[in-house]
C-alpha cells in the first residue's frame, strides 16, 4: 500500500512537471470556454424563428460548462495519460519498474489515481473560471453532478490507460490522443450544438466514447436528473478498458 | 560451499529465434562474475531468466537456493539490478527516485543514508535528465542496491560513457562488491571484464564457449607470450635452449622471444646468468580480446 501511495504521489508530481500535459489539461479547456462562451452567451435558444431548438433549449453557457468538464477529463485521459505510459515504455522506465517487481496492478492503479487527481484539479480550475467570468448557473443537483464527475473521470481515465497500453510509441500515443481529443470535442456535444451537426458527424458522435461522459455530466447540471443509459455506457467503457489494459499491458 | 547462482542448460527462444541455446555456469559468493559476449549473444536474456523476469524453456536455475520461476517474489527482495536500456523519468529528482525505489523494495536502510553513501546528497534535488552520464550511473547503482541485496545484476553499465565516467563506474562496481554483495556483470567490453571480473563466462551465439578467470583464460587460450628487450650481445642463441621458448628473433639490437607457460621467469633467469640485464625487458601478453577472437573466430565489435 505504501508503495502504491508513493508511486501515485511521485507520478502526480511528474505529471504536473510535463508542460504539454499541463497545457492541454488545464489551459485548452479554459481557452475553449473563453472563446465559445464569448461567442454564444447564455441566452436560451427560443426557436422563435421556426429554426430547430439547439442546446435542448438550455442556455449555451449552462450547456457547455459541464461539457467542458468532460473536455478536461478527456484532455488528461487522452493526451496526458497515453503519451505518458507509452513514453515510459519507450524509454525503459517500465523495464526499470518491473525489475523492482512493481506489480502491474500497482502501476496501472497509480496511473488511474493520478489521472483522476489531475482531472479533478483541471475541472475545479475550469469551474472556478467559468463562475468568475461567465453567467453560468450552478448545477441543478450538485451531488449528482459530483457523482457523474467521479464516474466519468475514473472510467474515461481507464480508457486513456488502454490507449497508452496499446499504442506502440510515445509519438503515436501523443498524435493519436490529440487527434481523438479534437474529434471528440467536435462530435461529443462540447463543440457545435449536436442538433446542427451533419449526419455523418452526428453518427460519429453517437459512437464517440466521450459523448456519454458529457451526457452524464450535463444531465444533473441542467435538469437535476441522472442519465441512466449513458451512465451505463460510461461504466461499460471503464470496465472493459480497465480489463483490456490489465491483460494487454506490456512492460516493454 | 554452494554457489550463489547455479545455471544448468538454460534455453530460451523468442518464436523461432533461439536467444540462449545452452548456458551453464556457477557464481560463487562474493565474486564479480562476468558474462562477456557480443551484442545479441544471449547475455541479457540469460540474466533476465536468472532474475525471474523471463521464463526459460528448459534448464535449471537456483539463486540463493530459490527457483526464480516459482519464487520470484521472495527472490526480488534479495537481488538488485540495473537492466540494460532502462531509465528513469527525466523530470524525476534524485531524492524522489531513491525514496520511491526504497519503498518499492523494502528492507534496506533509510534512503537518505544510501544517498549519502553514494555521494548523491548534493544532487538531491537535481532531475535525472540534468545529471551527467557518470552521475546517472551512480544513481542507478544506488537504486540497484537500495535494499542491500545479496546479489546484484548490472547489465551494460558503461555503454555510451566517456572514459573518465567508465573508470568512475568501475569504482562504483567494486564498491558494491566491497559492500559484501555478489555481482553479475554483463558487458561487451573486454577491458572492463578483464579489470573487474574474478571469473567470467564468454558467451557467443547463445552458448558458453569458455569459463574461467581472465588470467586463466588468457593463459589457456591466449597463445604465446612475447618477450622483448635490447642487447648489444650478438649471440643470444642460448635462449633457444630454454624449454618453453618457441622462437627467438632479432632485429639490430632488438630481440623478441616467443614462448608460453612460465617462459618469462626462465628467460629472465637465463639472461641474468649470461650477464645480460636489459633496462627495457617487456612482456607482451594476449588480452581477453585475443582469447575471444580465437574462441569465436571473430571480434567483439563485429
Amino acid at each position: 500500500m505504501n508503495s502504491l501511495l508513493k508511486t501515485t504521489w511521485v507520478e502526480t508530481k511528474l505529471f504536473l512537471r510535463e508542460p504539454v500535459t499541463v497545457l492541454f489539461t488545464f489551459a485548452l479547456p479554459l481557452m475553449v470556454l473563453y472563446v465559445l462562451g464569448g461567442v454564444f452567451g447564455n441566452e436560451p435558444d427560443s426557436g422563435g424563428n421556426g429554426d430547430l431548438v439547439v442546446y435542448g433549449g438550455y442556455g449555451p453557457t449552462n450547456w457547455y460548462t459541464p461539457a467542458y468538464v468532460g473536455l478536461a477529463i478527456a484532455g488528461v485521459a487522452m493526451i496526458g495519460v497515453p503519451a505518458h505510459i507509452a513514453e515510459y515504455r519507450d524509454r525503459g522506465v517500465l523495464r526499470r519498474l518491473r525489475a523492482s517487481s512493481v506489480p502491474r496492478i500497482t502501476f496501472l492503479s497509480s496511473q488511474l489515481i493520478v489521472a483522476f487527481l489531475i482531472a479533478t484539479i483541471g475541472s475545479i480550475l475550469l469551474l472556478a473560471v467559468a463562475f468568475a467570468t461567465t453567467e453560468v448557473e450552478p448545477p441543478e443537483s450538485a451531488g449528482l453532478f459530483l457523482l457523474a464527475f467521479v464516474l466519468g473521470a475514473v472510467c474515461f481515465s481507464a480508457f486513456g490507460i488502454l490507449l497508452g497500453t496499446v499504442l506502440p510509441t510515445a509519438r503515436a500515443a501523443q498524435s493519436a490522443g490529440l487527434l481523438l481529443w479534437f474529434l471528440f470535442m467536435f462530435v461529443s456535444g462540447s463543440g457545435p450544438p449536436p442538433e446542427v451537426l451533419p449526419e455523418s458527424l452526428a453518427t460519429a458522435g453517437d459512437y464517440a466514447p466521450l459523448t456519454p461522459v458529457i451526457k452524464v455530466l450535463q444531465e444533473p447540471w441542467l435538469s437535476c436528473e441522472w442519465a441512466v443509459g449513458p451512465s451505463l455506457a460510461v461504466l461499460g467503457i471503464g470496465v472493459v478498458s480497465a480489463a483490456a489494459a490489465y491483460f494487454l499491458f506490456k512492460w516493454e | 560451499m554452494a554457489p550463489v547462482i547455479a545455471v544448468e542448460h538454460l534455453r530460451k527462444a523468442y518464436g523461432s529465434f533461439v536467444a540462449v541455446e545452452d548456458v551453464s555456469f556457477d557464481v560463487r559468493e562474493g565474486e564479480i562474475f562476468g558474462l562477456l559476449g557480443p551484442n545479441g549473444a544471449g547475455k541479457t536474456t540469460s540474466v533476465e531468466c536468472i532474475q525471474g523476469l523471463r521464463v526459460p524453456e528448459a534448464g535449471a536455475i537456483t539463486v540463493l537456493g530459490l527457483d526464480p520461476r516459482t519464487q520470484a517474489a521472495q527472490l526480488r527482495r534479495l537481488v538488485g539490478s540495473q537492466l540494460q536500456e532502462s531509465a528513469l523519468p527525466g523530470r524525476l529528482k534524485v531524492w524522489e527516485a531513491l525514496d520511491l525505489f526504497a519503498s518499492l523494495v523494502p528492507g534496506g536502510p533509510d534512503w537518505r543514508q544510501v544517498m549519502e553513501r553514494w555521494g548523491l546528497t548534493e544532487k538531491a534535488t537535481a532531475s535525472f535528465a540534468s545529471l551527467s552520464g557518470g552521475q546517472r550511473q551512480r544513481l542507478l547503482v544506488a537504486l540497484a542496491v537500495v535494499n542491500e541485496p545479496r546479489v546484484v545484476f548490472l547489465d551494460e553499465m558503461t555503454t555510451g560513457l566517456d572514459p573518465a565516467a567508465r573508470r568512475a563506474t568501475w569504482q562504483l562496481i567494486e564498491a558494491v562488491r566491497d559492500g559484501g554483495a555478489t555481482l553479475v556483470l554483463v558487458t561487451h567490453f573486454m577491458d572492463e571484464a578483464e579489470h573487474l571480473c574474478d571469473r567470467l563466462a564468454i558467451i557467443d551465439g547463445g552458448r558458453i564457449v569458455a569459463t574461467g578467470s581472465p588470467q586463466g583464460l588468457i593463459a589457456e587460450h591466449g597463445g604465446e607470450l612475447l618477450i622483448r628487450f635490447s642487447t648489444d650481445r650478438s649471440d643470444v642463441s642460448f635462449l633457444e635452449e630454454i624449454e618453453w621458448v618457441d622462437t627467438v628473433s632479432r632485429r639490430g639490437t632488438h630481440v623478441a622471444v616467443a614462448g608460453h607457460g612460465p617462459v618469462l621467469a626462465l628467460v629472465g633467469a637465463e639472461l641474468v646468468r649470461n650477464g645480460i640485464v636489459p633496462d627495457d625487458l617487456r612482456v607482451q601478453q594476449a588480452t581477453l580480446e585475443d582469447v575471444f577472437l580465437r574462441l569465436t573466430g571473430r571480434g567483439l565489435e563485429d
